[in-house]
């Protein structure tokens, strides 16, 4: 070792020399090192051009190694200064700007060049490659004025390019002269569900087409086909392939082939010179993906850094698009042959395509479109080489159907008898749920479900039906970590909900596509579930997908078990009148209504109302200015009240009158489950406030908040929230504390199960102690609300949704016959 | 279901019943739930669940398949038979477009 550093010289400064340069600072400080990049820019991550075209990220967000980084390392940077000479004699570079620099080692890490097909007006302003952030930012500035845009390539980077372009608001055509897209890396079937997914998002792709010329005079005007077809364009990308770029190495006398030759040490045929990254061909190969590259920087750092026996070996690297929501992987070779096998699993309604590859029994390549969780495993698989012989009939399912590790049976569940009852709501016991499951041979919870019952009503004994899973079946169960919102996904509520804001997902096809539903269009359990989160989350842009509510929420009445439904106007704070009455009164004759009873909560119930009458039944309440009661809905139900200081001797507040200004605030909203609520204007609880989802108890002093009630199959009291003392205070805490649970509760989850799960201090710090919290869930309420209080009896009473309402046709039977 | 001695009832057209939802038709005592998905097949069902004669055109539609809106029973819109561990069958018709006409055999 000599106190003198040895010279190292680089050129270029892409990804594979800076992580070399970190792999050699970590073992070695020999060098002073040179640094010469033609982009006038520090190191940055290439691989994110595409999120920068996209939008979704920024230049600053990619940069791999700031000026900050080459200053700590004692790195001379001259950027935008490309070397024209190597003298090897001299073991010197020479670069435009004339700078001469001596090297001890050099590193060539030219890169490659987009190949641009040379075609007549491939020179033409207004075409493009896709290979640096120029490029990217030459687009972005193109998608700015809108047009159509040609992308020439249906690859990888050809179809993130046609994606992010389309995201930008352009029109796009992909041109590809093969069959398929990404024909080397996805076999037919995923290049057909890739191109209808691109499809649907509105980019046209045309396969088998040959770009005969790029028209335009001045500047990019269209392309002309083979076939003659000619599509206007106001930007053309060309993305085709790479080309290693070797000049430098070819006239400095360097063994050049299709990249720079190098042994298996990165070293090219002169021995003070190393080559790293897409410029390089080793092994009679040249790379494009990083993962080869940056295992080619780590060898050529490790010989740099003194004698090693680091190789190079060339491995198989997974392929992944990114594009957002295009789901696709694919790995190794999966070309038909002799002695393989091939093992398919499709889902044509799903879209979803897996297919691995055996030979001699080890897993040899992989192609999985929409469902590609298990790529990683496939990968590990085909890395380590193993026999899967044992795993054959189940391997294409995936990872989770591979059984799993022991479960510690709960020694609580194991003690009871075999006639404990486990499942209240329908009855059933510990020895019931032993039999369906061993005289079934039953091993998910859904299945037990669906052929015992239990825990197929309120849920509450979930776990302890889990748990007798568990003893039951030993090994074989596994109780799952978090449950899943409904058998389409194994995602909980609360993933989703998170995902719903993180993602600015805002429609139920985005939501299963991007969170990967296992089934095609949901099921009655998570649709309505994800139609409240959207329309909770983007009031005003969401638009309510009523095929996928509850029949109660879609004709807005209660289905009976007859088929007949319930009607309920709204009696703001259990309040009514006369004419009001009367006109009850009369549609319940007019329409032969068998059924009027006074609800629980403070209003009228018509029950027994034929589907054809609804309409003309509303219209007829409506006139008598009655709104619709929500009696069927997920949200705000009522404000039962009492009559506070109006007549009674007690009252200490106008709970009346309160309880009316809440309702009318709160009429409308939708909620993760039904919200009741009361005044009592004294805490005789004469309006019994302290059972309900949101209470208000009137005191002398102002106004008890409490929350969290429940008097149904679980029967709890109120927790106090904290005490106000006027009623623009009550509005303005109840709105917020609601809002919250409409942000973060789960649907069908009342009120009461959202605090336990998320505590009572904390949401007293949040919309109680926190004036500023609380103002701004308000004024979030407030907002909602403005698109949320449309009476839904007047609009179907105008013509809304009319088909859900009459026959289709009523046929007469000699038609028939 | 008396395939040989049907006849083609027009009973509509293809818009008038909306996607994953369906209409009925009224056939004297008999209602039949005409259902369309979201790719446009249309199937025809009794109007009754096998379970305890829910309004089967009330429920949700997905994935081939009607959820009963009583208690959630899943009906396959194609042969009318109960999904999972429930038994039962609804009846089923023939139903077909002729361009944007909906036809019913009876």
């Amino acid at each position: 070792m000599t106190a003198q550093k040895q010279k190292l010289v680089i050129v270029g400064n892409g990804m594979a020399p800076g992580r070399m340069l970190e792999h050699l600072f970590e073992v070695s400080d020999h060098y002073e090192v040179t640094i010469f990049n033609a982009e006038p820019r520090v190191n940055y991550d290439r691989i994110m051009l595409s999120p920068v075209l996209s939008g979704e990220k920024t230049y600053a967000d990619i940069i791999i190694h700031g000026e900050g980084w080459y200053a700590e390392h004692g790195i001379t940077l001259h950027q935008g200064d490309k070397i024209t000479e190597i003298r090897r004699h001299e073991r010197k570079v020479i670069s435009e700007s004339g700078i001469v620099a001596e090297y001890d080692k050099l590193v060539i890490a030219t890169g490659s060049n987009p190949f641009i097909i040379p075609v007549p007006g491939s020179d033409l302003p207004g075409v493009l490659a896709y290979r640096d952030l120029d490029d990217t930012d030459g687009m972005i500035a193109a998608a700015e004025k809108g047009g159509r845009a040609v992308v020439i390539g249906g690859g990888l980077l050809g179809l993130e390019a046609a994606a992010g372009l389309k995201l930008r608001g352009m029109e796009v055509t992909v041109i590809h002269l093969m069959p398929t897209l990404m024909e080397r890396q996805l076999d037919t079937a995923a290049g057909y569900l890739l191109q209808k997914e691109l499809e649907s998002r509105g980019i046209e792709v045309l396969c088998e087409a040959n770009t005969k010329q790029i028209i335009g005079s001045k500047k990019v005007e269209g392309v002309e086909l083979a076939d003659g077809r000619v599509i206007d364009a106001s930007l053309v990308v060309m993305a085709v392939g790479i080309r290693p770029n070797v000049t430098l190495a070819q006239e400095a006398g360097l063994e050049v082939n299709r990249g720079i030759v190098t042994d298996a040490t990165m070293k090219t045929s002169d021995p003070n010179i190393y080559s790293v990254g897409e410029c390089v061909e080793v092994g009679g190969m040249v790379y494009g993906l990083v993962a080869p590259l940056y295992r080619m920087a780590k060898v050529a750092a490790e010989h740099l850094a003194g004698p090693s026996d680091a190789a190079f070996a060339h491995a198989e690297t997974p392929t992944k698009l990114k594009v957002t929501g295009c789901d696709l992987y694919s790995v190794g070779d999966f070309a038909e042959g002799e002695g393989r096998e091939d093992i398919v699993l499709r889902d044509a309604q799903r879209g979803t395509y897996k297919r691995v590859i055996l030979k001699d029994n080890k897993l040899i390549g992989a192609v999985l479109y929409g469902d590609v969780a298990d790529g990683a495993w496939y990968n590990q698989m085909l890395v380590s080489g193993d026999d899967v012989s044992e795993m054959r009939e189940t391997l294409i399912f995936g990872q989770a159907y591979q059984g799993g590790g022991s479960v510690d049976p709960l020694a609580a569940v194991a003690a009871l008898p075999d006639d404990a009852e486990i499942c209240g709501c329908n009855g059933i016991t510990k020895g019931m749920i032993v039999k369906a499951i061993t005289d079934k041979g039953l091993t998910s919870l859904a299945d037990v479900r669906a052929h015992s019952k239990a825990s197929a009503s309120c849920g509450t004994c979930t776990n302890l039906v889990e748990g007798i899973m568990g003893i039951t079946l030993g090994d074989d169960f596994v109780i799952p970590a978090a449950q899943g919102m409904c058998g389409c996904t194994s995602h909980s509520h609360g993933f989703v909900r998170r995902m719903i804001k993180a993602k600015g997902l805002k429609s139920i096809p985005a939501v299963m596509q991007e969170l990967e539903w296992t089934t095609a269009e949901g099921c009655a359990k998570c649709r309505p579930a994800l139609n409240y989160y959207l329309v909770a989350d983007w009031p005003g842009e969401y638009k309510d997908d009523q095929q996928s509510r509850f029949i109660n929420e879609r004709v807005h009445a209660n289905i009976q078990k007859d088929g007949t439904y319930s009607v309920v106007p709204r009696m703001f704070g259990g309040m009514t009148t006369p004419d009001e009455l009367r006109a009850i009164a009369d549609v319940a004759d007019k329409y032969d209504i068998p059924t009027v009873k006074v609800t629980g909560g403070q209003r009228i119930d018509l029950l027994g109302v034929k589907k054809e009458d609804l309409i003309p039944v509303w219209a007829d309440l409506n006139a008598a200015g009655m709104v619709s009661g929500a009696a069927y809905a997920k949200g705000l139900r009522t404000v039962k009240t009492c009559v506070g200081t109006d007549w009674c001797r007690f009252g200490t507040q106008d709970s009346t009158g309160l309880g009316i200004k809440l309702e009318k605030a709160l009429w409308g909203s939708w909620s993760p489950a039904k919200l009741k609520l009361a005044v009592t204007g004294c805490p005789r609880n004469c309006a019994e406030a302290t059972c309900k989802d949101i209470g208000i108890i009137c005191v002398d002093s102002g106004y008890e908040i409490v929350y969290g009630g429940a008097a149904g199959l679980h029967i709890q009291g109120t927790t106090v929230l904290g005490k106000v003392a006027t009623e623009e205070e009550v509005m303005e805490t109840v709105c917020a504390l609601t809002q919250y649970y409409r942000e973060t509760g789960f649907y069908l989850e009342r009120i009461y199960k959202w605090a336990d799960r998320l505590g009572y201090d904390h949401i007293k710090e949040v919309i109680y102690d926190n004036l500023d919290e609380r103002k701004a869930f308000a004024e979030r309420f407030r907002y909602s609300q403005e698109f949320a209080q449309v009476d839904p009896w007047a609009e179907r009473v105008a013509g809304a949704e009319a088909h859900e309402f009459k026959p289709l046709a009523t046929l007469n039977l000699e038609a028939a016959e | 279901m008396n395939m040989q001695s049907k006849t083609w009832i027009e009973v509509g057209t293809l818009n008038d019943i909306p996607r994953q939802g369906a209409r009925c038709v009224k056939n004297g005592e008999m209602t039949i739930a005409i259902f369309r998905t979201t790719d446009d097949r249309l199937f025809a069902l009794e109007d009754k669940c096998p379970h305890k004669n829910g309004p089967l055109s009330d429920g949700i539609v997905h994935d081939g398949c009607v959820t009963c809106p009583l208690h959630n029973w899943v009906i396959s819109l194609e042969t009318g038979a109960a999904q999972g561990a429930d038994e039962g069958m609804s009846l089923t018709f023939p139903v077909k477009l002729d361009g944007e006409t909906v036809l019913l055999g009876l």
